[in-house]
């Protein structure tokens, strides 16, 4: 049990402290480090723990539910290999913290970057311990975004920016299709849990799905691992800090994709299919980034494209699939991580103490910087492969492969001699960057004195290289019992002990390795001179850039092939859209009624009643006007259009809707107040437009009048054809028969709004709120046109009364009313449980109280004297009925559960207090709150452009004073 | 009656759609608010008329419904009619920003080039 839980912790850890450093302050530079780091030793003393279990060859199990109603869980699994990488990710991690604390400067935030280290290590971890497919594929998918934010963590510079991008689209996509090949093969195999996928390869080699499954899952792998052909993301990926391209480039992130070629091969490998594209893409990654990286001039690029062409080794050994080769793609995942990380480091330190990475601008840094030179050079000379250091090891197991390996195809037949030329250019490259940048004439036209570097900067170097030296020298007493183990967690059981010697006599490999060492430096002698001078790449091979395609692509994929369906599908006039609209509802409820819309053989009618259709006669007269008036006579629709409103609200009192007409006159008279502050805005309009009177204006006119003749009488039959027939007893009989009993209350319509369906009257008091705010944030950068900043003619005319001397009489009376608005308000707010009313029209009845104060008088003499903060009222209102919904909990019940009785309150008597009514209180709160807040900075804006005005007044005096 | 409701809400949505339609952005709100009650008195009517019998309970006893009007509808309607308002003025603010922005008030930003 205590091994499960310290498992967890183990893939918990990362994530728990990435957001321990997020809380931190951005100058907390020590502690962040501290933090981070023994996070990290930490997950390596559990690890170390489990180390005695691991060698028995047990496998660790944890599992932690997650989507439960799924019977999906987090499962995790610990076998060998996946301990041993987890072990080299989490310590290059450990030394990656300490070199970031002195590369990083001053101004960047150290707990950020280190807070998304962290939880990238927590995703790569999840991908090598996850014992459950999908479960890996979200940690993948995690190393993606992670490795976005990361690399992107200078996101100034657009490079940087670009780069991420870059990463992210092609990691991602493999992602995807990384997730569609587990669900084929958890389809195939019956499980998701990674033990029995990997149990089951007979069965999934035979299966008619292999092809498919095989190719979406070296999609996911190979995009990761920057295989041919998209390596281009890794070079771009440079533009992360050097810390960050020491721990993805070495250990994880690209490992991840050869991690899963290695782990999957019992699974899916085996067959020639997996051969030939494996090793196939491997061998060309190989030669490809081996070639590339010795023509670049950037340090880091250089570094970059040879990473691209070790991850091209490993995945050729992962095709070869012996388990001989499997062995050595783990033996060389180790040693790539350890001498890449230092290499890495190694640079960002030349970059830090010189200013530039431009190995055409460095030469001659052994002089001042002799130790990091030493160390470098060690390092690269174990990229390169030179015996004694780790790298010799593991390329010559790879070329013992090349050669001894058979299964007799022609790509077989290739490999020695491809293998040979990929290890002659990369003894070429390592050769280069020893040469260029550490000998020669000391270069002197540096942007900074190269000096060593800080003592614990190096440190971390000084480590990675001396693991190089030690394993190199006595393999078998290091790594090699570890490597063992974690091949036979891969291969199964019965793989024999395999020695990892230095001598194994003079045999072909090591032949191949002399070759390879003396033709390489050869290379390197006989081109140097062509390469400082020449093109980012070989003979002809720089003018293709993946990188310049990848562009192309993508400028035609997001850019111009969306501009082009967009012209041809659609239009940025809202005219011709809205008429689709239209009509699109038009077709489809013709199509669902055609021969359907029928009426009641016996109509259910109420008898006809003359002041009824006298009522409808001036209400469609009013909306016709509405309609008719619109364009060139604002003022005139908006009091046509309040004539149709207040019809409706009439038919609503008639037909037993007191609640409806309640609310539906006070909003009618805010909706009044609010055009009218709008009218201000638009531009006066006193000749008409000579183009509405050409032709092809009354034609579209006619065409809109037909298309809202047809439309409103399908409408109108619609109503008719339903309003006639008997009504079918619905839900509501319910609320009628249940409103008294269970919602405590007798209006029926408040009992559902307040209790039965408070949750409903919940959003809609939210949607309210953000309305509201929307509203007032659009307006805090409004920018009135410039004709209607000027005051309205009303105001400057010299002889006219001011608006405060002819409103007077009925300005008193309206400051007047405000008392008696209050007293309404809170009328309509207690008696609305029983009697028509509520939180909605009491809140309107409010706002309207402060809006005729606003009218009354002018707005600076409203603001001395009443202060409405119509966001808090907002707030408290949202809040209010959110602790109501919540306090059910406390008694066990559901959201928004109410209670209701019957409070007797002395003199007042019998008081509905159910706690709908303190929901209410929200309701009631949060429609004040937003309605004064729209009307109110809409008012505003003329006291801001008056106020404008008389700044620009009082400039313009001065100036002329 | 129901005839002259349906006539009212036909009439009331062939307004609305029509000044939809339309390219000026006041024509536009003003159509949306014709539509708004047409919509709303569409919703309503859908519980059928009940002149004089509102959904305001006894204290206690049985309830027949069928004395009652449909609160079901009225609900619906009451929350449709606060929230109209809202996106009136939320349309209203655009539009007056736009008008400032773009110093026209066709809804396109731009008159119609012919």
């Amino acid at each position: 049990m205590a091994e499960h839980n310290l498992f967890l912790l183990l893939a918990c850890l990362p994530f728990a402290t990435s957001l321990i450093l997020l809380t931190l302050s951005p100058n907390a530079r020590g502690a962040s480090t501290w933090l981070s780091g023994l996070s990290l030793v930490a997950g390596l003393a559990i690890l170390a723990g489990f180390l005695p279990g691991i060698r028995e060859g047990d496998v660790l199990r944890a599992s932690l539910e997650w989507v439960p109603s799924l019977g999906m869980n987090l499962a995790f699994r610990l076998d060998g290999f996946a301990w041993l990488f987890t072990t080299l990710v989490l310590s290059i991690g450990v030394l990656v913290v300490i070199y970031a604390r002195y590369y990083m400067s001053a101004k960047d935030s150290l707990p950020r970057f280190y807070a998304l280290l962290m939880a990238f290590t927590g995703a790569m971890q999840g991908i090598l311990i996850s014992g459950n497919v999908l479960g890996m594929v979200v940690f993948w998918e995690l190393t993606s975004f992670m490795s976005f934010l990361l690399i992107g963590f200078w996101h100034q510079g657009a490079a940087a920016r670009d780069g991420a991008r870059t990463a992210l689209i092609i990691t991602a996509l493999g992602g995807l299709c990384l997730l569609t090949a587990m669900l084929m093969l958890g389809h195939v195999a019956g499980s998701h849990d990674l033990g029995v996928i990997l149990r089951s390869g007979d069965a999934i080699r035979a299966h008619p799905w292999y092809g498919a499954i095989l190719a979406l899952f070296l999609l996911g792998a190979f995009t990761k691992s920057a295989q041919f052909p998209f390596h281009f993301w890794l070079p771009g990926a440079m533009a992360a800090p050097t810390p960050v391209s020491a721990f993805l480039h070495s250990a994880t992130m690209v490992k991840a994709g050869v991690f899963l070629l290695v782990r999957f091969s019992p699974a899916l490998g085996g067959t020639e299919a997996w051969f030939f594209t494996v090793t196939g893409i491997g061998m060309v990654t190989l030669i490809l980034g081996a070639a590339v990286a010795l023509y670049r001039h950037d340090l880091k690029g250089l570094l970059a494209y040879s990473t691209i062409s070790h991850l091209g080794l490993i995945t050729a050994l992962a095709g070869i699939g012996g388990p001989v080769a499997i062995l050595a793609a783990i033996f060389h995942i180790c040693n790539h991580a350890v001498f890449k990380a230092s290499l890495f480091m190694a640079a960002g330190i030349i970059d830090h103490e010189t200013g530039t990475r431009d190995m055409r601008r460095l030469s001659g840094l052994f002089k001042p910087m002799p130790i990091t030179a030493t160390l470098a050079i060690v390092a690269a000379a174990a990229m390169a492969g030179v015996p004694l250091l780790n790298g010799f090891l593991s390329k010559e197991m790879f070329l013992a492969e090349a050669v001894y390996w058979h299964n007799g195809t022609w790509l077989d037949n290739a490999l020695p001699y491809l293998a040979i030329v990929g290890s002659t250019l990369s003894v070429a490259y390592s050769l280069r960057f020893i040469a260029t940048v550490f000998f020669g004439p000391q270069a002197t036209n540096l942007p900074k004195t190269p000096h060593e570097p800080p003592a614990w900067m190096r440190r971390p170097v000084e480590l990675l290289v001396f693991i190089c030296l030690v394993v190199g020298i006595l393999p078998a007493l290091t790594l090699g019992a570890i490597v063992n183990i974690a091949a036979r967690s891969v291969v199964g059981p019965d793989l024999a002990y395999y020695k990892i010697a230095i001598w194994h006599g003079v045999n072909a490999p090591l032949m191949l390795s002399l070759i390879a060492l003396a033709v390489g430096t050869l290379i390197y002698a006989l081109s140097a001179k062509a390469i400082a001078t020449g093109p980012e790449g070989p003979f002809l091979l720089h003018r293709i850039r993946g990188q310049r395609i990848y562009d192309w692509l993508l400028f035609r994929l997001t850019w111009r092939l969306p501009r082009l369906a967009l012209g041809l599908v659609s239009t940025e006039s809202l005219q011709p859209q809205l008429r689709l609209l239209v009509l699109t509802a038009l077709a489809v409820a013709v199509a669902s009624l055609w021969g359907g819309l029928s009426f009641a053989p016996e109509l259910r009618l109420h008898a006809f009643n003359p002041a009824f259709a006298l009522l409808w006669t001036v209400g469609a007269a009013c909306a016709i006007g509405a309609a008719w008036q619109a364009k060139y006579h604002r003022f005139a629709a908006l009091v046509l259009l309040g004539g149709a409103g207040v019809v409706t609200c009439l038919t609503f009192a008639w037909f037993s809707s007191p609640d409806l007409a309640v609310t539906q006159l006070l909003v009618e008279v805010v909706t009044t107040a609010l055009l009218l502050l709008g009218l201000r805005w638009l531009p006066k309009r006193r000749s008409e437009i000579p183009e509405d009177k050409l032709l092809p204006a009354k034609i579209r006119r006619s065409r809109d009048l037909v298309i809202a003749v047809v439309g409103g009488l399908g409408i109108a039959s619609i109503a008719f054809a339903v309003m006639s027939r008997p009504v079918v007893s619905n839900v509501g009989d319910w609320f009628l028969g249940n409103a008294y009993y269970e919602g405590g209350g007798t209006n029926v319509v408040n009992v559902i709004l307040v209790d039965f369906r408070a949750f409903d009257t919940f959003g809609e008091i939210a949607v309210l709120a953000i309305v509201g705010l929307t509203v007032y944030a659009l307006l805090r950068r409004f920018r009135p046109a410039p004709e209607s900043i000027e005051a309205p003619d009303q105001q400057t005319m010299a002889d006219s009364p001011s608006v405060d001397d002819y409103l007077f009489v009925p300005s008193v009376i309206m400051v007047w009313m405000f008392p008696i608005l209050i007293m309404l308000s809170g009328y309509f707010f207690f008696r609305g449980h029983d009697l028509p009313g509520g939180g909605f029209a009491a809140g309107v009845t409010l706002a309207i109280g402060f809006l005729i104060q606003y009218i009354a008088s002018n707005v600076r003499w409203v603001e001395a004297r009443i202060t409405v903060l119509p966001i808090r009222w907002m707030g408290f209102g949202l809040l209010g009925a959110v602790t109501t919904g919540m306090g059910a909990w406390v008694f066990g019940y559901p959201f928004l559960t109410a209670h209701a009785r019957y409070v007797n309150i002395p003199l007042v008597g019998q008081v509905p207090a159910a706690t709908a009514l303190l929901f209410d209180i929200g309701v009631f709160a949060t429609v004040v709150g937003a309605v004064v807040l729209m009307l109110v900075a809409i008012a505003h804006q003329s006291l801001r452009a008056s106020r404008r005005r008389e700044q620009e007044e009082l400039a313009a005096r001065k100036e002329a004073a | 009656m129901e005839i002259i409701l349906s006539a009212a809400i036909g009439i009331l949505s062939a307004s609305g759609i029509w000044l939809l339609l339309r390219p000026r952005s006041f024509q536009v709100i003003i159509g949306l608010c014709l539509l708004s009650y047409a919509v709303n008195l569409f919703i309503f009517s859908m519980g059928r008329l009940t002149p004089g019998a509102p959904p305001i309970m006894p204290k206690g006893g049985f309830v027949d419904p069928t004395l009652y009007a449909d609160p079901v509808p009225q609900a619906l309607v009451l929350t449709a009619i606060v929230i109209s308002f809202a996106t009136t003025a939320l349309f209203l603010v655009v539009m007056i920003a736009s008008r400032g922005l773009t110093g026209t008030d066709h809804v396109d930003g731009k008159e119609r080039s012919q």
